[in-house]
């Protein structure tokens, strides 16, 4: 049998020249570049022309203040205590978010109960939820931890819960008939299948655990990349105000590139169209 | 064409399912009844919507019946056991799984060690003619390919009884002979009960030691022992009197079955 049914179809090798494998890309990064260099040479020259340095600053001056501030220690400290909120909040409502998500999934009743409940709190402005924070946890790392993972934990829940309801009942079926019981069905087939939810719901929290994070850092605080704009605010300083900002951009980067490689691990089975 | 108990493996007693569709009750299938004898071979003959795959659904133990019982060795079916193997009409595969992980998913559940499984979906792979296709996902196979990596999960189990759902039907005309040969030779000599579900009359009779045709509802029109000599073979199948009278038998069956 095995030698009469020929495999229907065959490798072969690919002789792709390199431009046929990273022409794409190459192409898509050069633009980047480009794009990015003649934005900051027209800022750069335009600033003192067009614009009032005391508004706009310009992108040589952000640099030099970004040097200056890695000399004397200020960018780091702030940086790391943001960071820290930051982490702490994605990872907090994280964690939380997936395991609410799971269990009221399973729970279809309590769930359906719980919905519009839910779904009320999720539409509260986390920044309104600042004030009483901080009459609750003080003005400390907690707060802004807290602030963070509200808005985290809401978007990675029901993510995380819409993936767990669309799982193919026909799927579980299978796995019951293969004798498997609940264990084997959320471990082999709702876990699994829900991921792609899970992972969307990561994805679109990474800029609500830095904006939770730096709100409440503006509203009260004296360290952070909050405070930090802040204070170069009042003193009129825009370049500090620009540097940070970059520095929360490459935070959000840095994130973003983690939970892609990620997806990128469990998405493996997906067609390529499919993974974008 | 019930024999002694002792070789009676699967009795159906006034089984009827119905499904609840918005405020309607709709009726798939109506006081049915049937016994299977350990060991045969038995076609399911009938046309779109009679039921077939509702009765292979509640008999693999996936939905409970509305009213009537399914006994199977003797004890009610209450659930999915490990001992009924059930092919089902669309492809189960888990996508995330690639071939051979998801032929072993049933040794891996049933606790396996990894060595034996290894073993036992190289030797099924080959069993299907999949040889090559081990790590390719089923979203890069194409249909018959899934069916036969199907077919090989279902088989990795070694059900004592198998529920086919139209296990063929994707198949090209030359794979599917190639298929219905070697699912053969598997039921041959290892006293395998086979339930086959089929809308091809010459199917049914090149597989089955017995027939048996459902009209609307999964009321039986006919109920027929086959007893062609095997092997088959089609080609000359075809051409022989008693085996053209047979298929003009179902034919007739099928079509009255559409009636009422
Ligand atoms: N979950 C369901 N809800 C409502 N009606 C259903 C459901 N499943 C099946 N039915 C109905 O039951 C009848 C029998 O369906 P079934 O799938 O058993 O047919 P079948 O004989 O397998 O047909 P086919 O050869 O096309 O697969 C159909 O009329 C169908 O509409
Ligand atoms: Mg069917």
């Amino acid at each position: 049998m095995s030698t009469e049914v020929a495999a229907p179809s065959h490798t072969v090798p690919l002789e792709r020249t390199w431009w046929e494998r990273n022409g794409r890309s190459a192409v898509v990064w050069t633009a980047r570049t480009v794009l990015i260099v003649a934005l900051l040479a027209a800022w750069e020259w335009s600033a003192e022309r067009l614009f009032d340095l005391t508004f706009t600053s310009r992108p040589s001056d952000i640099l030099t203040r970004l040097v200056e501030w890695n000399a004397d220690g200020t960018l780091w400290i702030h940086t790391w205590i943001t960071l820290q909120e930051v982490l702490l909040g994605f990872g907090l409502g994280a964690v939380t978010g997936v395991l609410a998500g799971f269990a009221l999934a399973s729970l279809p009743l309590v769930y359906r109960v719980l919905e519009p409940f839910i779904m009320a709190l999720y539409a509260i402005p986390k920044v309104a939820l600042a004030p009483l924070f901080i009459i609750w946890f003080g003005i400390g790392l907690s707060m802004k931890v807290l602030l963070a993972a509200a808005t985290v934990f809401f978007l990675v829940f029901l993510n995380t819960a819409a993936g767990v309801r669309e799982v193919d009942r026909q799927l579980v079926d299978a796995v019951r008939l293969m004798g498997g019981g609940r264990r084997e069905i959320a471990l082999k087939v709702v876990l699994p299948a829900s991921m792609t939810g899970v992972l969307t719901g990561l994805k679109v929290a990474i800029p609500y655990a830095l904006i939770g994070a730096v709100i409440g850092e503006l509203v009260a605080s004296n360290r952070g990349l909050g405070y930090l704009i802040n204070d170069a605010a009042a003193q009129f300083d825009t370049a500090g105000v620009f540097a940070t900002l970059v520095v929360l951009s490459v935070i959000a980067a840095i994130l973003n590139l983690g939970v892609s490689m990620i997806d990128r691990r469990v998405g493996r089975w997906k067609p390529l169209e499919a993974r974008r | 064409m019930t024999g002694p108990d002792t070789t009676e493996l699967l009795r159906i007693d006034g089984l009827t399912k119905q499904f609840v569709k918005d405020d309607m009750g709709v009726v798939a299938l109506r006081d049915f009844s049937l016994t299977v004898e350990r060991g045969s071979f038995v076609t399911v003959l009938g046309r779109s919507g009679c039921g077939k795959s509702t009765l292979l659904n509640l008999v693999a133990g996936l939905v409970p019946p509305s009213s009537g019982t399914i006994a199977y060795n003797g004890r009610n079916v209450t659930g999915p056991t490990t001992e009924i193997g059930y092919l089902t009409q669309s492809d189960t595969l888990m996508p995330w799984r690639d071939v051979r992980r998801n032929i072993e998913m049933p040794m891996e559940i049933a606790g396996v060690p990894a060595r034996k499984r290894a073993e036992r979906s190289r030797e099924l792979i080959a069993t299907v003619g999949l040889d090559g296709f081990e790590r390719h996902y089923p979203r890069e196979l194409s249909g018959g390919m899934r069916r036969r990596a199907t077919l090989a999960r279902m088989l990795s189990a070694d059900p004592e009884t198998l529920l086919l759902d139209e296990p063929f039907g994707a198949l090209d005309a030359q794979l599917r002979k190639e298929m219905q040969t070697e699912l053969l030779r598997l039921w041959q000599g290892s006293g395998q009960t086979v339930v086959f579900v089929t809308h091809d009359i010459e199917e049914a009779l090149l597989l089955g030691d017995r027939v048996v045709v459902l009209g609307r509802l999964g009321r039986i029109v006919l109920d027929k022992p086959i007893e062609l000599a095997r092997p088959r073979d089609a080609d000359v199948l075809r051409v022989d009197p008693a085996f053209v009278a047979l298929h003009g038998e179902l034919n007739e069956a099928l079509k009255e079955g559409a009636k009422t």
